[in-house]
């Protein structure tokens, strides 16, 4: 029942949506910000709110009928002040501004922290709602600056991640009037592999290499480390670092060493997603236990290195390795 | 979506609730509302607890235990009290399974169809006053139930407050509707005579003793216009019913009467017009000063010449009446109205029969046995709304051991005599004296200004009206009844007196404006809008013409957008004061920097121009000064350009 329910409901939202354009239009990402105005703030009334005015009119029905004057004036006020909540609940919404998108990092299979940024202008704007999927929150704005709230959705999968189109309602005041509008900011974030639970130990000493191997052709990140204030300007290396958001330099002491390899080809017996979700899980224990490392993909090799920027860079090349 | 109640909305909710029922505690057997409030009351303690949901095969059969109860003491489950009675106990109830804001919703929705009948049982200004603030309080708790940051604090007054807006912006709306929704000229379905509401008042039965209660009962019975004078207090005898018929202990009234010929009436003298707007009595009788010569619409006379109504009066009912202040009514009476006006109760009350016998053998003609009568009361006899109880010879008792009462025990008892000495006499029981309205211009007779007295037949003059009270307390017929009757002190203050004339007054414009508000004073008011012979289709159409105005007014005031000024509050200030200078006659041109903008109006406004210097250089130091403007500088900057007058010298800031 409730499956049929669902299922009518979803196949009128389509049919409306191909009808009307200003729906479809919403199906678009828009870039930021995106302020809320009339032409795309939809209203209808709740199941409640038709419940309601069902019962005002049996009790204004009642009233005639038993030509009870004052039950009459009392209804007809219940029932405008019922109608002014809707245009209550519409100032709640109009004019309301997304500002910014934002996202924390994260792993396929944990929530993805999605942070926008509104602006709520002069007005406070109590009991909003942010839908997407089955991700749900409810906040409030104070008027003046812009506010950050935080839609944890659902990740699944590896790669990149786009919101899509995430419910802003409101039922403010009196939960009579359900008031909405869709945001569908164009952004994407990147979701970093799945980490292999529990923790895998780090490699073994055999993963060592000499300095030979490391100075192959196409390694570019050999020997690079993060950039420090005191480093020599003429040690960045400037075209790697163009190519990364972080300034790398050349770390001669680091350049080989004892640096960890993190091969992908090594790992056999485990299939595609599995080797991912080991490297992605090495990635970070090396980080934690403090030891430079090499991080080697089919066509391409990550380090020596440790660091945010390391750290970064492989983790993004694992989430991007094409799908098996 | 509907996440568990927080202890706010819910404790908000059962308050709603519990608001409800009070509306209702006036007619509600008290073991339902003591009940349910108990109902309520454990849930909100048992769920401030932690405690578990009452489970559903609990709440179920309390469900059908309460409709059980409510047709026992009922006798049916329809109708106005049970219907309420049975809609307080759900209430009730669904408390017991609210715990998300959907059954909450649900709740508060059903409250306020609770809320609204309680309106059918009382209609009164207070009331209606009383119901609406009920109202916010509901739409308070819906608001309270909407969702909410989990560190955000829920604000009572917040919410009532919301809850206040939204009836006052709805308040012209449903003026509006209220007087352009058309009336149904005769009822859907049920009729509109309603049960009795077991209303106190005048009955066709009286029985010495039994009216104390309606005798302390403040509440207005009707109110009186006079077209002309004020009639003097001592003419002011509103007859409603006449009783012949006494039994030893209860005078009634004779049934028939309504299908005989009225009583014939001859009047002299000019007539009294006055149109009374009498409240509910859900009886027929119709209050008309002595005697009505023309019956008003919708009404006829009785045989003894009472206004007796078509319908039952259940609605607040207004009525046109002539009435004469002279009269001679019944010059001749019929042998059996002779014998029915003389007939007493055998084997009752011997002394008193006795006493008035012995009159009439003493060769005193009728009018010197009205006179001993009267005389007797006026001796020893006291006034008092608090008598002793009377035995069975209720009017020997009360004659001769008890000799106190009110104006029952003095007509009762005067009649009898008169009976007993040969003279044609009958109990009349009406409404005596008023309250005169300054403010409004009307009489307010109250319920407590009930009365009772005699009318005497007399050869040649008909029925005498003799008020035997007036011989006992003479201050009862001149004073009105608050005079005689023995209320505390403090009701006699004069600015309290003064506060319920004004309070009635605005009671009265109530009932006249909206109680009484129907199809014909709908028809009246589009005819003074220049609509004559307005059908309800028309109606519909004005109502719709005002529904859109009101919501185009809606819709442009929830477009309009605020944004806040641009730039920061530094820059809010200046631009205030290039706005101000502008009106001065000195502009601030786009290429200008302040200071070199401040020259010239320095030049231009000599008056101003200290004042402008010290401004012009805050503002150059809050602004180039620094990265940022300290907040505390910025205010007094801001103060000072608020402050600053073109012309005159500025004040210290």
């Amino acid at each position: 029942m409730a499956a049929t329910v669902a299922d009518l409901r979803s196949r009128a939202l389509a049919y409306a949506e191909r009808r009307l354009p200003a729906l479809t239009r919403l199906r678009r990402p828009e870039s930021l910000p995106i302020r809320l105005d009339r032409r795309r703030i939809y209203v209808l009334p709740t199941g409640f709110g038709l419940t309601f005015a069902l019962l005002m009119f049996v009790m204004l029905l009642g009233a005639l009928n038993y030509a009870n004057n004052p039950a009459v004036l009392l209804t007809c006020l219940f029932g405008a002040a019922a109608g002014a909540s809707l245009f209550v609940g519409f100032r709640a919404m109009n004019g309301l501004e997304l500002s910014r998108v934002g996202a924390d990092e994260c792993h396929a299979g944990t929530p993805l922290a999605l942070r926008l940024a509104f602006t709520p202008g002069v007005r406070t704007r109590p009991s909003l709602r942010l839908r997407r999927d089955d991700a749900d929150t409810a906040f409030a704005l104070s008027g003046g600056g812009a506010t950050e709230v935080v839609l944890a959705i659902a990740t699944e999968r590896r790669g990149w991640l786009r919101p899509g189109r995430i419910r802003l309602s409101t039922d403010y005041p009196l939960g009579l009037f359900r008031i909405w509008s869709w945001l569908n900011p164009d952004a994407e974030f990147l979701v970093y592999p799945a980490i292999e639970a529990p923790m895998p130990a780090l490699p073994a000493g055999d993963g060592r290499e000499d300095d030979r191997t490391l100075t192959g052709p196409g390694d570019e990140h050999a020997g690079l480390r993060d950039y420090r204030i005191t480093d020599p300007p003429r040690l960045i290396a400037w075209k790697v670092s163009a190519r990364h958001d972080a300034l790398l330099v050349h770390d001669s002491e680091r350049r080989g060493g004892d640096a960890l390899v993190l091969d992908y080809a090594k790992l056999r017996g485990l299939d595609h997603e599995a080797r991912i979700r080991r490297l992605a899980a090495w990635v970070l224990a090396a980080e934690a236990a403090q030891r430079s490392y090499i991080l080697k993909l089919p066509a391409d090799s990550f380090g020596p290195g440790i660091g945010t920027a390391q750290r970064h860079a492989c983790l993004r090349a694992l989430a991007l390795l094409p799908f098996a | 979506m509907s996440e568990r109640l927080g202890r706010h909305a819910f404790e908000l909710t059962a308050a709603a609730i519990v608001a409800t029922i009070a509306a209702h505690v006036a007619h509600l057997p008290p073991w339902l509302w003591v009940g349910a409030l108990c109902i309520v009351g454990l849930r909100v303690v048992v769920r401030r607890r932690g405690g578990p949901l009452v489970p559903i095969w609990i709440r179920l059969p309390a469900a059908g235990l309460l409709l059980t109860l409510v047709v026992m003491h009922y006798g049916t489950m329809f109708g106005r009290e049970p219907g309420s009675a049975l809609g307080c106990g759900l209430l009730a109830l669904k408390l017991l399974e609210t715990e998300r804001a959907r059954d909450a919703r649900v709740a508060i929705a059903f409250g306020g169809f609770v809320l609204m009948s309680a309106l059918l049982f009382e209609q009164a200004l207070w009331f209606t006053v009383v119901v609406s603030l009920l109202l916010m309080l509901l739409l308070g708790a819906l608001v309270s139930l909407q969702p909410a940051p989990a560190d955000e604090t829920r604000l009572l007054r917040n919410e009532l407050r919301l809850g206040a807006i939204l009836l006052g912006v709805g308040l012209p709306l449903a003026v509006a509707s209220f007087l352009l929704i058309p009336r149904l000229a005769s009822p859907l379905w049920g009729s509109r005579e309603i049960d009795s509401l077991g209303r106190t008042g005048l009955d066709d039965r009286m029985q010495p003793g039994a009216l104390t209660e309606l005798l302390t009962d403040d509440s207005p019975a009707f109110r009186v216009t006079f077209d002309g004078a004020l009639p003097p207090p001592s003419q002011r005898y509103f007859r409603a019913i006449v009783l012949w018929d006494f039994d030893g202990s209860t005078w009634t009234r004779y049934r028939r009467s309504d299908y005989l010929k009225p009583e014939e009436a001859d009047r002299d003298g000019t007539p009294v017009d006055y149109t009374i707007t009498l409240e509910p009595t859900d009886r027929r009788w119709l209050p008309s000063l002595d005697l009505p010569i023309i019956a008003p619409t919708g009404a006829h006379f009785g045989a003894d010449r009472v206004l007796i109504s078509d319908d039952i009066v259940s609605t607040p009912r207004e009525y046109r009446v002539r009435s004469a202040a002279r009269y001679t009514l019944a010059p001749t009476l019929t042998r059996q109205e002779r014998a029915r006006a003389l007939a007493l109760p055998e084997g009752f009350d011997p002394r008193a029969r006795a006493l008035a016998q012995g009159w009439r053998t003493e060769g005193r003609d009728d009018a010197a046995i009205v006179r001993a009568a009267l005389d007797l009361f006026h001796k020893s006899f006291t006034y008092t709304l608090h008598p002793q109880p009377l035995g069975r010879d209720s009017i020997d008792d009360f004659l001769f051991s008890t000799q106190q009462g009110f104006c029952e025990h003095y007509a009762s008892a005067f009649v009898v005599l008169m009976r007993a000495a040969g003279i044609p006499s009958r109990v009349v029981t009406g409404y005596q004296g008023g309250w005169w309205n300054v403010s409004g211009d009307y009489l307010l007779v109250r319920n407590a200004d009930a009365h009772a007295w005699a009318e005497a037949w007399m050869p040649n003059r008909g029925w005498v009206r003799v008020d035997p009270t007036a011989a006992v307390s003479p201050a009862r017929i001149e004073l009105g009844a608050s005079a005689a009757n023995d209320s505390a002190a403090w009701t006699q203050a004069a600015w309290l007196r003064a506060l319920r004339n004004r309070f009635d007054y605005v009671n009265g414009l109530w009932t006249q404006a909206i109680v009484r508000f129907d199809a014909l004073r709908q028809k009246g008011l589009l005819t003074s809008f220049g609509m004559p012979d307005a059908n309800q289709g028309d109606m519909l159409v004005v109502l719709s013409i005002v529904l859109s105005v009101v919501l185009l007014v809606a819709t442009v005031w929830a477009m309009r957008e605020m944004r806040p000024a641009p730039g920061d509050p530094l820059d809010r200030a200046w631009s205030r004061l290039g706005r101000r200078l502008a009106r001065a006659g000195v502009a601030a041109q786009p290429n200008e920097g302040p200071l070199d903008f401040l020259a010239r109006t320095r030049a231009a406004l000599p008056a101003s121009a200290s004042a402008l210097t010290s401004l012009v250089q805050d503002y150059v130091a809050l602004r180039y000064g620094a990265m940022e403007p300290v907040p505390e500088r910025v205010r007094v900057f801001t103060k000072a350009v608020r402050n600053f007058r073109v012309g005159r010298p500025v004040g210290t800031a």
